[in-house]
Parts: C-alpha cells; structure tokens; sequence
C-alpha cells in the first residue's frame, strides 16, 4: 500500500507495465524535447531566409552544403535543412496541437458539465448544437473556417478548436450527467456546498479521466488536421513551415526521385501521431475498468 | 419538550422527466407515462429535541425520501419542513448546516478522489466552523470521536473498510456540528459484524453531541434498537407512530403488524416451528394507488369502508397515532406471539 498510495503513483505503476505504451511515452518525450530545444539542435534556422542559399536546394541526404555541414537528411527545393526544418516544424505542430487540445478541453469541459448539471433549455441548447457539429466531418469545418478566418497560428488553432470542442463537450456531458446522480455530489450539495465549489472540486476531478483519454486522441486529431491543411495550403505561412507544409513542398518532386523532401517529415509526423495515440491507448485502457485485468 | 423538527403536510412528488419530444407525444396521445409518483403524501410528523425517531417501511415506501426532504437534499413538492421554527430549504436550495446525513452507502457517498480528511474538513472551512490553518487539528478531533486513527486523514476512500469509510462518512456529518443527524440505512451495506460497532457508535455520538436523530431503515430489530419513536411508513404515508415500545409490544395498525410477523427470528422457543407471516399480496404500484385505505387489498382486516375512504390518522393514546379504521380492533385481539418481534441485532 505504501508505494501505491495516490491514485497518480498506482497510475504510473500500471502505466510501466505495458512497454510499448512505454517506449512510445518516451519517443514522444523526445520529440517534444527535440520541438523545444529545435534551436539549440538544429545545425541551421530554417526560418531564417538569410540563412538559405538555393543553391543548396533538392540536395539527396548527406550533401555538404555552402554552410559547411551535412545535411542528413537532405534538403528542401528552398534550400532549407531538411532536419532543421523538421525540427522546428514538429514545434509548430505540437504547438499548435497541444493548444488546440487545451482550448478545446478547456471550452468543450465547460460548455458539457454546464449542461449536464444546469439540464432544461441549456441542457438541449448546448446537447443539440454539438450534435448537430458532430455531425460534419471535423475536416470540412475547420477547412471551411481556415479559409474565413485566414492564415496565421491563432486562425489555424481556432479553427481547430471549433472543430473538435464537440468532442470534448460530448464526453464531459456523459460523465457529468453520471457523476452528478452519485451519493457523493449528494453529500456535498446536502451539506450544503456551493455549487462552484460542488462542481470544482467534486464533479470535474471525477469527470477528468474519459477526458484526459480524449484528449490524448483529440491532441495527436489536431496535429494530423494542422498538417491535413498545411498541406493543402491554407494553415501557416510559407517561410514558417510545419510538416504538413513541407510534406507539401516535397510533393511534386516525389516521382523525381527526390523522396526525402516528403518522406522524412512524413515519417517524422506518423512517429509523432503514433506515439501520443499508443500513450492515449494506454491510458484509455486503464481508465476502462472493464479491460482491467 | 418541545417540538424541534416539524414536518407539516409534506408530499413529494416525482413527475417522469419528459423530453421536448416525449412531451410533443404524449399531447397527441401517444403511449407516454405523464403520471407523477407521489413518494411522499401528506406526512406531518414532529421530533423533540435530543430524540431519535426511527423510520420504517417496505422498500419503495419512500422513507428515504422522507429523509432526504428533512434533510434538505430534495425540496417538498407541497408542505414545510421547520427546524426550530426556521425552514431547512428556501427556493430549492438548503439553507441552514444544522442537519447533516448520513447516507446508506459508504462505498458511493465518498469522494473516490478526495482524500477523506479533506472530505471531512471541506464542508466545515465552507461554512467557517474552522480555517484552513486549523483543519487539520479539527478533522483530528472528528477522527478520534468516530474511532478512526488520525493518521489515516491523507488516504483514499478506497484504502478503507466498508466500515471504516462509513465511520468517515459520519465525521463528515458531525464536523458540521449538526442540531439534527438524518441516517439513512446508514447499516445496510455493512457486514452484520460491523453493523453493531457503527449502531454503537451512532448511540455513543447522538448521546454525547445531544443529537436529534432521523434513523431511517427496513431492520424493525435496528430500529427498535435506536429508537425513542417509530413512524411506520406504508406507500408514502405514515400508518402508524408511537413510542417503540408501545407500538412493537402492541401495534394499532394490521400493516404494522405483519411487518413485525415477517421478521426472522434468531432466537426461538423451546417448541417452536420456524414460520413467516409473509404479507399476502404486492405493493401496489405508486403511480396508481388503490382508492380508499392504501393497505386494504393486503389486509386481513379490510371492510367494505376501507376501500372507499382513506382513513384519517387518529389518536389512539397521548403519543401514539394510527391511520386505520380499525385499529380499536387490531389492538383489542393482538395475539401476544406477533409482538415479540426478536432483536437480532443487539449490539452490546
């Protein structure tokens, strides 16, 4: 008992035994870390149009560039340093999707416990618009409000937040509406607690694990949806691009013969998506009694 | 003494919670249940300070949701519940700290991610019986008085015994330092071994604090137990209330004393059988009561009157009170043997 005494630490111990979820919590880690430190490990700033010279565009992995050092991986037709600029685009990605997620959690939570608790008009207001959004694909909405709002990071996470928030409510309102019925919120509305502090400390604590698993899904949705519409144009400026973007840039030159333009931030983006959705499998399967051994 | 909790013409009324488009149905006559469940009809009931009034019933009676209408978890759908002359609820939200309950299941009325010295300590810094600096000390207090180690304060709900959590489960109650403490089957999901140390418990405490005490329960042993007074509850009304003495050694109404027939017995006579008297007959259903006395289709006493015209609660003595036509009958031929209901749980 006394290694397992929060729920956080029994958590942890469950969470180790499965070591694929394990080596893919770690691949994860690494790529934020590599996002963070992209500056600091990156032999060029990909950003820096001074720094690029096209004459060292399309160059195969392993090219010594003007700069005066390898390109691993090659180079991009702007003559950017394909692992720099991967580097850096995977910072925006995660970026961008771990904002996305926060926001959407943030806004999605509020609006589904809000009508779980609240019930009547709201309740059927609130329900019946996230059913109506859940309705179209998430990719046609945030295509459609990218191409209203504009380009530019905030645009391009709004966009994904209005997409996705539906998702987040939908789950907040199931576990709300579960929780709120239990003897324990009975408690503490009888002793009588605020229903602020009702809702903060009783209801959402215990709403939180069917979200964290969700959000887990929805942060690795909104980086594959941010490279979907780099991709085809309409997320980030072209002298900031993200790995949908350079995936696009490598695109005609793919029947060329000049795979890695595309390839590696290809492979750089499924490793990342791959990664967070076998930690969010992990941590979905723990918090489902049912598939508990 | 006084009255101290007045319960006045108090019903409850649970309506089936139609959607927009069940409502849009049932308007064109389509097959929707409209019909309100009346759990609670009509009961007046009043407890003097520092008595314990015990509260008993079939399931589905709605004892329990007599309790939780004293305790300010659901308003009354008509009628007004006075403590000490204030009211308990104003415009559905509970208004005074002075009742607390104690619920039936420890395993779901705790907080499963709050530790149980913050679930003890969160109502009474709300409410600023004590501060944040000096919670720790209070909730100590409150773990020594129910027999829980203090040290325990940072655990889970889920490290703990049935016992033991509703042992917790009571702390929460009493650190509000409650007037009046409403237990609802606070026993009936505890093994019969820890029963009698929670009823113990319960007697030292409602003693010691000068507690007025609601204990709800189907056990008529408990009850019998615990109780100064009884009020039997039979599909929403109270068929009977008395001092629990006088009404388990003669009870004035038939339904109360086929309860006390049905009861198990632990301990039995040299050369007796073992036999129930089971009531004959279903409960019948709270969304169609039967016309006249709600007990006539099962009692063996039933008259031509009795299933036309609900019987007023009379006064059968100074502090007993029975609803039924014919309770100067069931008194006068109350056969000895059907009133020596056993204390199966007698704790001590």
């Amino acid at each position: 008992m006394s290694t397992a005494n929060t729920p956080l630490r029994r958590f942890w111990a469950e969470f180790r035994e499965n070591k694929v979820a394990l080596v893919a919590l770690v691949v994860v880690a690494l790529m934020i870390l590599l996002a963070v430190f992209a500056s600091v490990v990156s032999p060029q700033n990909p950003y820096d149009l001074a720094n690029l010279s096209l004459m060292d565009s399309r160059r195969p992995p392993g090219f010594v560039g003007s700069g005066g050092y390898t390109h691993i991986l090659g180079t991009d037709p702007q003559g950017r340093d394909l692992l720099s600029a991967i580097f850096y685009g995977l910072r925006i990605s995660i970026q961008i999707g771990l904002a996305a997620g926060f926001v959407s959690l943030t806004i999605g939570t509020t609006l589904g416990i809000l009508a779980a608790y609240v019930g009547g008009r709201i309740e059927a207001l609130i329900m019946r618009l996230v059913d109506l959004q859940l309705s179209f694909p998430a990719i046609l909405l945030a295509l459609v409000i990218v191409a209203l709002l504009g380009q530019g990071k905030a645009q391009l996470i709004g966009a994904l937040v209005v997409a996705q928030y539906a998702y987040f409510a939908r789950t907040a309102y199931g576990a709300a509406k579960a929780e709120r019925g239990k003897d324990y919120v009975e408690a503490a509305l009888a002793t009588p607690l605020s229903t602020r502090l009702v809702v903060m400390r009783h209801l959402l604590p215990n709403c939180m694990p069917p979200l964290i698993v969700v959000a887990t899904v929805q942060i690795a949705n909104s980086i594959s949806l941010e490279a979907t519409l780099s991709f085809l144009g309409l997320g980030l400026p072209v002298t900031e691009p993200s790995l949908g973007m350079l995936i696009s840039n490598g695109f005609p030159y793919m029947m060329s013969g000049r795979y890695w333009i595309s390839v590696y931030p290809g492979v750089a983006l499924i490793i990342l998506i791959v990664g967070i959705n076998l930690v969010g499998d992990q941590v979905r399967d723990q918090f489902n009694p049912r598939l508990r051994k | 003494m006084s009255v101290f909790l007045n319960i006045d013409n108090v019903s409850r009324l649970f309506g089936p919670n139609l959607s927009t488009g069940e409502k849009i149905a049932a308007k064109l006559g389509g097959n929707v249940e409209t019909r309100a469940v009346r759990a609670v009809s009509e009961v007046s009931l009043t407890v003097r300070r520092g008595e314990t009034l015990g509260l008993v019933g079939e399931s589905g009676c709605g004892k329990s949701t007599l309790g939780r209408l004293i305790a300010g978890i659901l308003p009354p759908t008509s009628g007004s519940i006075l403590l000490d002359g204030t009211p308990v609820m104003v415009d559905g939200r509970k208004v005074t700290t002075r009742v607390q309950t104690v619920f039936q299941d420890p395993f779901a009325s705790l907080d499963p991610r709050m530790k149980v010295g913050d679930t003890v300590s969160e109502g009474p810094i709300a409410h600023g019986l004590t501060t944040k600096s000096d919670a720790q000390g209070y909730v100590a207090n409150w773990f020594e008085r129910v027999g829980l180690d203090p040290v325990w304060v940072d655990r889970y709900p889920h490290q703990f015994s049935g016992g033991q959590r509703q042992r917790v489960a009571i702390a929460r109650a009493l650190a509000m330092q409650p007037d009046v403490l409403i237990c609802d089957e606070p026993v009936a999901s505890l093994d019969v071994s820890i029963q009698a140390q929670i009823i113990n418990l319960f007697l030292e405490l409602t003693c010691d604090l000068d507690l007025t005490c609601v204990f709800i329960s189907h056990d008529l042993s408990l009850i019998r137990h615990v109780s100064d007074r009884v009020a039997v509850m039979y599909l929403g009304r109270i068929v009977e209330l008395g001092p629990v003495d006088q009404v388990f050694a003669a009870s004035a109404h038939p339904y109360t004393a086929a309860l006390f027939g049905s009861v198990p017995k632990l301990v039995l006579d040299a050369d007796e059988l073992v036999h129930f008297d089971t009531i004959e007959g279903e409960v019948p259903s709270p969304l169609s009561p039967p016309p006249g006395c709600y007990y006539h289709p099962r009692c063996p006493c039933a008259t031509d009157i009795c299933a036309t015209t609900q019987p007023e609660t009379q006064t059968v003595s100074e502090l007993r009170a029975v609803a039924c036509h014919h309770f100067k009958a069931v008194l006068a031929d109350k056969d000895p043997d059907l009133t020596s209901a056993s204390t199966s749980v007698s704790a001590r």
